[in-house]
C-alpha cells in the first residue's frame, strides 16, 4: 500500500518526511525543548487531573474577563517565541562580520525575520490588546458581560488557531521567507513554491476572521450596553480608544482577507491578481495591504493611548486634562489613519504629487497625537503623582515615544524617504513606537489591571527590575539602528561587508539581552507576585484609588460583575460615587440573566484551524471534511435556542456577603 | 431603558441624594444588539465587496491579449439572471410581510420561493461561467478574467451561503414556529439578501454594463 506514490500523494498532500527539518540543528533542538515542555505541562494537567476543569471554566467559557485572561496568557507565551526569533537575528547580526556567515543559514534566518514580524504584530500585540480590551471595557461600561459573549469565544479560539498554525511551521515544513508582509511577486507561487507562504496565508486568514469578529462584538457592547447615565462624552477614554480600535479593526481587517485570499487563488488557482505577467500587479498588493497595513498601526495604538489616559488620570489624582480634546484627538487619528497608507511605498513611483498628498497627510496625523501628549503632561502638572510601576512605563513612553514619533515625521518627507526607505532607520522608526508606544503601554495596563483581575498586586521590585532592563536594554538596541540607517544599511541582511558597522551591532545585541533581562524579570514578577499574593492582597477592589467602574467591584469581580448596574453621572463614574459618600448595596439582590458556556468555539476554531493545515499541505480530503464539519457544527449550534440561565439570588447574596467580609476583614 | 430610566428618577425622589445603580433592573432582552452586530457585519462584507471592485477597476481592463468583455457577455442571459435575483429580494418582502402576521406557512411559502429564484440564479451563473470557461476565458487567462471571477463567484458564493441559511431557517421554523429568535434570524437573512442584491446590481452595472462599452 505504501509504495503506491499516488495514493501516498492523495492521502498526505506534500506533507512527507522530508518536510520535517531534521537536517537544522537549531530547529531540531527548538523542538525537543519545546516538546519536553508541552509533555511536562500535559502530564502535570491530567497528573492533577486539571482538564475537566480546565474545559468547563476557561475553554467554554464566555465569560469577557476569562476570556481576556485567555488573550493575554496568548500574547506573553508568543512574545516568548517573538523574542526568541528577534535576539537570535541579533545574535547573526552581530557575528556576521569579516567573512563570518554567522550561524543562520539564509534559508532559516529569512523565515526568523518573518516570522517575528507576523508574530510580533498578528499574536503578541493584538491578542494583548483584545484581551484588555475584553477584560477592562465591560467593566468600565458597567455591563455584564460582551454583546455576543459566545462570539467572544469563538473570536479568541480562532486567534489561538491562528498561533498554532504559525508555531506548526516551525516544526513541520518552514515558514514564509519573504518579509512580514509577503509582497509579491516574491510570495507568489514561482518564487515561493514551498508551505512558508501557505502558513502565512492561512494563519492570518483563521486569526483575522477572529479578529473581526471580536471587532464587531466589542462596538455593539460600547455602543448598546453602556450603563444608564453613561453618555458617549462620559465614557472613559480607553473606552472610547476601545471604541475607535474597533471601528478600524471592522474597516480594515475584512481587506486583509481580501488581499489574502487574492493571493492564495494566484497560488492556489494559478490566477494573475499579483504576477508579473498577463496583466497582473504586483503594486497593487502592496496598496491593498497597507490600506490595511496603516490603520493596524492605530489599531495597536489607540487602546495603549488610552491606558496612557486612565493611568496618568488616576496616579496623577487628577481628573483627564482636556477630555473633549482626547476623545477628538482620537477619533481623528481614527479617521486620518486610512488617508496615509502611501507613505509605507514612496519610492514605489506614484509621483510628486501623490507623494506630497500622502506626505502632508502623514505629518498632520502627528498634530492629534501631540495634543494628547499635552493633554497627558498638563494632567500629571500640579498632580500629586504617585510613581507606581504603571506610572513609570507612562513616563518612559512619553519620552520614547516622541522620539519615534519625530522620526517618523521625518520619514513622512518623501524625499528623505527616498534615501531611508528599507533602511534600519526605518526598523529602528517602528519599533521605537511600537515597542515605546504600544508595548509599554501594555505593560503599564497589565500592571494597573492586573489587580483587578487576579486580586492582588505585581510585585513592585521585580517589576522595577523589568522596567529598567527593558526601558534602557530598548535604548541600546534602537538607537543603534537609527545611527546605521542614516549609514545606509538596509533591513533583513544577513551578512555585512563593512566591519566599522559591527560595533554598532554589538552594542544593538547588547540591548537585546538588556530585553532579555528584562523579561526574565517580568516573568519572575508574576511567579513573586503569585507567592507573596497574600501580602499584595487588594480586597477593597480599589487598590489604586480609582476613577472608572471597573473599580467600583471586587477585585477579582464576580461572574456577573456588578450585582446592580451602576447609573453614571460623571466622567469618572466611581470618583464620583466615592466623592458623594456612595455605600455598597448590601440588600435586595435579585437573580442575574447570564450566558452559558458553550464547547462550540472551540470545536468551531479547530476544524478551522485543520482546514488550514490541510489546505496547506494541499491535504484536499482532510480540508474537504473540515469544511463540511464545519457547516454541520455551526448549524447545529443554531438549532440550541436556550444558551442562558439566572444566577439565583442566593447565589448572589453568598458572594456579595463574602465581599462584605473580606473589606471588614481588610478594615481592620 | 426607559423602564430603569423611570426607576432612577423614583429612587432618587425618594432619597434626594443620587441613586448609584438601577433599583428594579430587567436583563436585556435577548437579541438586544443582535441587529446593530449585524449591521457592521454587513459593511465589513460590503468592504470585501469594495475591495473586490476596486480590484476590478484596475484590472478590469487587462485583457492580456485574451478574450474582453464583449466577446464573453451575453446581456440578455444576464438581465434574466438580475431579474431572478431582483424578484427574490420581492418575494422575500412578502415573506417578511406575512412573518409580521405571523402566517407561518404563507412565510415558509415565500421563503420557499425566494430560494427556487436564488437557486436560478446561482444556475444561471453557474452556465455562464461553464460557458466561458469552455471558450478558453478561465481565470488563469488574464488579470480582467481573474477578477471577473471571483468578483462575480465572491457574490455568487454569498447567495450559496444564503440559500444553505435559508433552508435552515425553513425548519428551524417549521420546527419552532415563528418564534421571537426565529422572527430575528429571518429579519438578519433578509437583510443579508437585500444587501447582495444591492451588491449585484453594482455587479451589473460596473462590470456587465460598463463592460460592453469598454
Amino acid at each position: 500500500m505504501f509504495d503506491n506514490p499516488a495514493l501516498i500523494k492523495a492521502i498526505f498532500g506534500r506533507l512527507t518526511l522530508e518536510s520535517l527539518p531534521l537536517h537544522e540543528p537549531i530547529v531540531v533542538g527548538t523542538f525537543a525543548v519545546v516538546a519536553l515542555g508541552g509533555v511536562a505541562l500535559f502530564g502535570a494537567v491530567t497528573y492533577f487531573k486539571l482538564w475537566g476543569y480546565l474545559w468547563r471554566e476557561w475553554f467554554t467559557t464566555v465569560d469577557h474577563k476569562r476570556i481576556g485572561i485567555m488573550y493575554m496568557i496568548l500574547g506573553i507565551v508568543m512574545l516568548l517565541r517573538g523574542f526568541a526569533d528577534a535576539i537570535m537575528m541579533r545574535g547573526q547580526q552581530m557575528l556576521a562580520f569579516n567573512g563570518s556567515e554567522g550561524y543562520l543559514n539564509a534559508h532559516h534566518y529569512d523565515q526568523i525575520f518573518t516570522a517575528h514580524g507576523v508574530i510580533m504584530i498578528f499574536f503578541v500585540a493584538m491578542p494583548l490588546v483584545t484581551g484588555l480590551m475584553n477584560y477592562v471595557v465591560p467593566l468600565q461600561i458597567g455591563a455584564r458581560d460582551v454583546s455576543f459573549p459566545f462570539l467572544n469565544n469563538f473570536s479568541f479560539w480562532m486567534t489561538v488557531g491562528g498561533a498554532v498554525l504559525v508555531m506548526a511551521s516551525l516544526f513541520i515544513g518552514e515558514f514564509a521567507r519573504t518579509g512580514w508582509l509577503a509582497y509579491p511577486p516574491l510570495s507568489n507561487l514561482g518564487y515561493s513554491p514551498d508551505v512558508g507562504v501557505d502558513y502565512y496565508i492561512w494563519a492570518l486568514q483563521v486569526a483575522g476572521i477572529g479578529t473581526t469578529l471580536s471587532g464587531i462584538n466589542l462596538i455593539c457592547t460600547i455602543v448598546k450596553l453602556r450603563a444608564p447615565g453613561m453618555t458617549m462624552m462620559k465614557m472613559p477614554v480607553f473606552t472610547w480608544t476601545s471604541l475607535c480600535t474597533n471601528v478600524l479593526i471592522v474597516a480594515s481587517f475584512p481587506v486583509l482577507t481580501v488581499v489574502l485570499a487574492l493571493l492564495s487563488l494566484d497560488r492556489y488557482v494559478g490566477t494573475n491578481f499579483f504576477t508579473n505577467d498577463f496583466g497582473g500587479s504586483p503594486m497593487m498588493y502592496v496598496n491593498l495591504i497597507w490600506i490595511w497595513g496603516h490603520p493596524e498601526v492605530y489599531i495597536l495604538v489607540l487602546p495603549a493611548f488610552g491606558i496612557f489616559s486612565e493611568v496618568t488620570s488616576t496616579f496623577s489624582g487628577k481628573r483627564l486634562f482636556g477630555y473633549t480634546s482626547m476623545v477628538y484627538a482620537t477619533v481623528v487619528i481614527t479617521i486620518l489613519s486610512y488617508l496615509v497608507w502611501l507613505h509605507h511605498f514612496f519610492t514605489m513611483g506614484s509621483g510628486a504629487s501623490v507623494n506630497s498628498f500622502f506626505g502632508i497627510t502623514t505629518m498632520i496625523i502627528s498634530i492629534p497625537t501631540g495634543a494628547k501628549m499635552f493633554n497627558w503632561l498638563f494632567t500629571m502638572y500640579r498632580g500629586r503623582i504617585r510613581f507606581e510601576l504603571p506610572m513609570m512605563w507612562t513616563i518612559a513612553f512619553m519620552l520614547t515615544f516622541v522620539i519615534g514619533g519625530m522620526t517618523g515625521v521625518l520619514l513622512a518627507v518623501p524625499p528623505a524617504d527616498f534615501v531611508l526607505h528599507n533602511s534600519l532607520f526605518l526598523v529602528a522608526h517602528f519599533h521605537n513606537v511600537i515597542i515605546g508606544g504600544v508595548l509599554f503601554g501594555l505593560f503599564a495596563g497589565i500592571g494597573y489591571w492586573f489587580p483587578k483581575a487576579f486580586g492582588f498586586r505585581l510585585d513592585p521590585f521585580w517589576g522595577k527590575l523589568s522596567f529598567w532592563f527593558w526601558v534602557t536594554g530598548f535604548f541600546f538596541a534602537f538607537m543603534p539602528l537609527y545611527v546605521l540607517g542614516l549609514m545606509g544599511v538596509t533591513r533583513r541582511l544577513r551578512v555585512f561587508d563593512d566591519p566599522s558597522l559591527q560595533i554598532w551591532f554589538i552594542i544593538a545585541g547588547f540591548g537585546a539581552f538588556l530585553i532579555l533581562l528584562g523579561i526574565g524579570c517580568m516573568l519572575m514578577q508574576f511567579a513573586v507576585s503569585f507567592l507573596r499574593r497574600e501580602q499584595l492582597r487588594d480586597v477593597t477592589g480599589d487598590p489604586w484609588n480609582g476613577r472608572t467602574l471597573e473599580w467600583a467591584t471586587s477585585s477579582p469581580p464576580p461572574d456577573y460583575n456588578f450585582a446592580f448596574t451602576p447609573v453614571v453621572y460623571d466622567n469618572d463614574a466611581w470618583f464620583d460615587m466615592k466623592r458623594r459618600g456612595y455605600s455598597r448595596p448590601l440588600t435586595g439582590f435579585k437573580p442575574i440573566h447570564m450566558p452559558s458556556n458553550t464547547g462550540t468555539g472551540i470545536i468551531l476554531a479547530g476544524l478551522a484551524t485543520a482546514m488550514g493545515f490541510a489546505l496547506i499541505w494541499y491535504i484536499w480530503w482532510l480540508a474537504a471534511l473540515c469544511v463540511i464539519g464545519l457547516f454541520v457544527v455551526a448549524i447545529g449550534h443554531t438549532f440550541n435556542y436556550h444558551r442562558d440561565f439566572d444566577i439565583p439570588a442566593d447565589e448572589v447574596v453568598r458572594v456579595e456577603e463574602a465581599r462584605t467580609r473580606l473589606i471588614a476583614a481588610g478594615a481592620k | 431603558m426607559t423602564v430603569q430610566t423611570m426607576n432612577i428618577a423614583a429612587g432618587s425622589s425618594e432619597t434626594s441624594q443620587p441613586v448609584f445603580h438601577v433599583l428594579d433592573e430587567h436583563a436585556h432582552p435577548e437579541g438586544y444588539s443582535t441587529s446593530l452586530g449585524f449591521w457592521i457585519y454587513l459593511m465589513s462584507d460590503c468592504l470585501i465587496f469594495a475591495m473586490l471592485f476596486a480590484v476590478f477597476g484596475v484590472l478590469g481592463g487587462n485583457y492580456a491579449a485574451g478574450p474582453a468583455p464583449k466577446d464573453l457577455f451575453d446581456l440578455k442571459l444576464v438581465a434574466v439572471n438580475t431579474s431572478m435575483l431582483l424578484l427574490s429580494s420581492i418575494t422575500y418582502g412578502f415573506a417578511m410581510l406575512t412573518m409580521e402576521k405571523s402566517q407561518v406557512r404563507a412565510t415558509q411559502m415565500w421563503l420557499a420561493i425566494t430560494g427556487l429564484f436564488g437557486l436560478a440564479f446561482i444556475g444561471i451563473e453557474l452556465t455562464e461561467f461553464a460557458h466561458m470557461i469552455h471558450e478558453g476565458a478561465t481565470p488563469q487567462r488574464s488579470a480582467f478574467l481573474s477578477s471577473f471571477f471571483t468578483l462575480v463567484g465572491t457574490h455568487g458564493l454569498h447567495v450559496s451561503f444564503g440559500l444553505v441559511w435559508l433552508v435552515t431557517l425553513m425548519v428551524q421554523v417549521a420546527r419552532y414556529g415563528l418564534i421571537e429568535a426565529n422572527r430575528r434570524r429571518l429579519m438578519c437573512l433578509s437583510m443579508f439578501w437585500h444587501f447582495l442584491d444591492v451588491v449585484w446590481i453594482g455587479v451589473f452595472t460596473f462590470v456587465y454594463l460598463l463592460g460592453m462599452l469598454r
